[in-house]
């Protein structure tokens, strides 16, 4: 039996998301007879980390404060193992200018691009570019928050004049956006535990075109399969291409690869790598360990065993 | 032992299980995002004027401890026990006095049905009367705690836009007329005429008056929703609709929530006999009855006479938090942002250029840790997406300030960047035409023509 704190909740908008995450995985962690000790991120992290004195900490904080490398960080100084990657492979995940940036230098499929920060639209000038960009990406152009999960902040400009409001509206989730091509097709999800790329899962919202939060996370609203039904050959070419990006970032432990399969050309690209992906009940890593005959008890099991392997 | 279901083994495949046994109805009762967000702001440093609650530090420790001490002596055998379903007769006396306070005078206590809060009426309203696609007419925007309701009704909710006189009853008929040519005949009209949460506004006595003659000459119910009348901070007091109809057509609905507790959970409809009796028995089905120790402490502390006094102490406040607030407006939001002014109740709304969307807003003001309520959720039909309401009654002169002026700092920041996105100025297209604070309807029509022709001029 181990001590192990799981880190949840934080100051984050997808705080409500990691509570959920942070309940599942300590009831599991108790089925396992663990010592369990939950943690709400906040400003006193680091003193009840130190009074805890865990052997483990269990990463379920999703956002900013989990994903971005400062609690690994922490965790590093701190001397404590934890679940998941380090600082250097959360900071390359977290950005998504920089995962695809580094992607496409590799040679990594991934979704035509540009990313800017507010600055460049204040200071530089930038939107005299925008009718290049538009001419370069075609609409509708998908406008990202740059760093952020849950398709939060995510919206689609339709014609130009949509492109102002749509990047007012992901600037006000982050100083940074992404300016992306828009992929027609299937959301693939290929989850990474310990290097190993487990059965891809298929989201198919029930009611919208889109995979959005409401989708993602309220039971119901989106069909999973999994296995997904693909092509021959196609789908060890996406858990080819998943564990590509996630020996290029470093990953360690688990992680999630979202792709999309373009419905006309049948092609794949990368749009993005999650460091600590969503463990709640409708979320995507678990589904595809339970196909792969790892139930989610062994799973946490597992991520634990990894993370004092690493430590 | 723990006894904690084993929720972290569930498989996704159990997960669809469950999904194959739920109503189609859950279809509709969509969760939002923002639903989840919000729960951000139950973090201490958040300045929140997203709320609606009372400020309950006006009811003084001691009172409720004597109150209650007095409910534990006099009846604690009936405190604890179950009641009838209707109320006791102790708290229809209370209800009967609150009324008459606002002017509508001869309640018949056996028209009146005590509920779990305000919110069990609207409940129950629907329960009663809404067939999944029935019309039910609300204003536009509409108090944001109804929308679930008519939505798990399977409600066809048709809005009424408003202006600074409250619902357009002009707009009311003609929608009447069509809804009429359709074959459709609407199950009722729900309304906050007073203060309107969240629009703050307050229809006038012309409407008030045709607004019942509507609901007489077409036989269609009324649902007044009035859990603020009494918090009026300056102007002359309206009728209820409900004294104005007589209570053949209104159904009033009150709450002790603003004016008393929000945590003694009781409200109450007055209602004819007929709706009266459906509605009894869909709170039978509901909970039986509600809180007895409530009831008793409630009409307990109304025999102590102190309830002028509290209701006397909770305007005086809200009224400089008001004010506090619509000056910081002045000061903060700058011309582009419109607001209304209410002269009572706990809310105002106001209205952003079109092109900010207040529910990314919200996100950033989150980074800035203030929050409101986003505007989308007072309509079932998208709009509302420029606009948002903020309360006034739950926290301090200080915080209110100091929350106007955060968002204010980001809505002027968002103008900026848009104009810079564009290449156009929106704050020197305004002053071209300076929006009156009196046009209300400019702060509660959507979108605004002049944003739409900027937007038409920026596209081509």
């Amino acid at each position: 039996m181990s001590r192990i704190a799981v880190l949840k909740g934080g100051r984050s908008l997808e705080r409500q998301i990691s509570l959920r995450s942070g309940a599942r995985v300590e009831d599991a962690l108790e089925r396992l007879g663990h010592d369990v000790v939950g943690i709400d991120v906040r400003s006193d992290l680091v003193r009840r980390l130190r009074e805890t004195e865990p052997d483990v900490a269990f990463v379920a904080l999703h956002g900013r404060e989990g994903e971005d490398g400062t609690v690994q960080e922490l965790l590093e100084i701190l001397g404590v193992p934890y679940t998941g990657p380090g600082p250097s492979s959360c900071a390359r995940c977290w950005d998504k200018v920089l995962a695809k940036h580094l992607m496409r230098d590799a040679g990594i499929p991934t979704p035509d691009f540009y990313g800017f920060s507010e600055g460049a639209f204040r200071e530089l000038g930038a939107a005299d570019a925008l009718p290049v960009i538009e001419g370069r990406l075609a609409f509708p152009v998908v406008v990202k928050p740059a760093r952020g999960g849950s398709a939060i902040g995510i919206k689609f400009a339709s014609d130009a004049a949509a492109m102002p409001s749509a990047l007012v509206a992901a600037f006000s989730y982050d100083r940074k956006v992404l300016l992306e091509r828009y992929v027609a097709g299937s959301d693939l999800a290929v989850s990474v535990v310990d290097g190993v790329a487990l059965p891809i899962v298929e989201a198919v919202p029930v009611e919208d075109d889109f995979y959005d939060f409401e989708a993602r996370y309220e039971i119901g609203r989106t069909r999973f399969v999994c296995p997904a039904q693909l092509p021959d050959g196609e789908t060890e070419r996406a858990q080819e291409l998943a564990l590509e990006v996630w020996r290029l970032f470093g990953c360690r432990g688990f992680a999630r690869v979202d792709l999309m399969r373009d419905r006309e050309t049948g092609e794949l690209c990368v749009l993005e790598v999650n460091s600590v992906p969503g463990l709640t009940d409708t979320s995507l890593l678990p589904q595809a360990a339970d196909a792969a005959g790892m139930p989610f008890d062994e799973l946490i099991a597992r991520l634990v065993e990894l993370a004092a392997v690493a430590a | 032992m723990t006894s904690r279901p084993p929720t972290g083994s569930r498989s996704a495949r159990d997960l669809e299980r469950y999904a194959a046994l739920f109503s189609t109805r859950t279809n509709v009762m969509k969760s939002s995002a923002m639903r989840d967000l919000m729960a951000v702001i139950a973090r201490e440093d958040i300045i929140s004027l997203a709320g609606g609650a009372p400020d309950m530090t006006v009811f003084p420790a001691e009172v409720m401890a004597k109150v209650m001490a007095t409910v534990a002596a006099d009846s604690h055998t009936r405190a604890l026990q179950y009641g009838p379903t209707e109320g006791l007769e102790d708290v229809k006396e209370a209800i009967v006095e609150v009324m008459a306070a606002e002017g509508t005078i001869g309640v018949d206590p056996q028209d009146i049905l005590v509920t779990t809060g305000g919110q069990q009426v609207i409940d129950l309203f629907c329960r009663t009367l809404v067939d999944p696609g029935d019309v039910v007419i609300a204003e536009a925007p509409t108090y944001p705690g109804a929308v679930p309701c008519f939505g798990s009704y399977e409600a066809d909710v048709v809005q009424i836009a408003m202006d600074g006189d409250g619902m357009r009853v002009d707009e009311l008929e003609a929608t009447l007329d069509r809804l009429a040519r359709e074959g459709r005949r609407p199950k009722f009209i729900y309304t906050v005429p007073t203060f309107h949460n969240p629009a703050g506004v307050t229809m006038s006595l012309p409407r008030r008056k045709r607004l019942v003659e509507v609901a007489r000459e077409r036989e269609l119910l009324v649902l007044e929703d009035n859990p603020y009348g009494l918090l009026r901070y300056e102007g002359d007091p309206l009728p209820t609709l409900y004294s104005l109809d007589g209570g053949e057509f209104v159904v009033y609905l009150g709450t002790f929530s603003k004016i008393l507790s929000a945590g003694v959970r009781l409200g109450w409809a007055v209602a004819p006999q007929p709706v009266y009796q459906k509605l009894n028995i869909g709170k039978q089905a509901a909970d039986l009855c509600s809180s007895s120790l409530t009831q008793l402490f409630v009409s307990a502390y109304f025999r102590s006479g102190e309830w002028p006094s509290l209701l006397a102490a909770f305007k005086e406040r809200y009224r400089r938090r008001r004010d506090v607030m619509l000056e910081s407006l002045d000061e903060f939001f700058g011309p582009d942002a419109t607001w209304t002014r209410p002269q009572g109740g706990l809310f105002l709304w106001a209205t952003l250029p079109d092109f900010i969307d207040t529910t990314d807003l919200l996100a950033r003001a989150l980074e800035e840790n203030v929050a409101f309520v986003p505007g989308r959720g007072a309509y079932l039909d998208g709009r509302g997406g420029s606009s948002m309401r903020l309360n006034f009654s739950y926290v301090g002169d200080d915080d209110i300030r100091e929350g106007v002026r955060r968002i204010g700092r980001i809505v002027q920041e968002q103008v900026a960047l848009y104009g810079t996105l564009t290449g156009s100025t929106p704050t020197a297209a305004a002053a071209d035409e300076p929006a009156a604070p009196e046009d209300l309807a400019d702060v509660l029509h959507l979108p605004r023509r002049r944003d739409e022709e900027r937007r038409a001029r920026g596209s081509e």
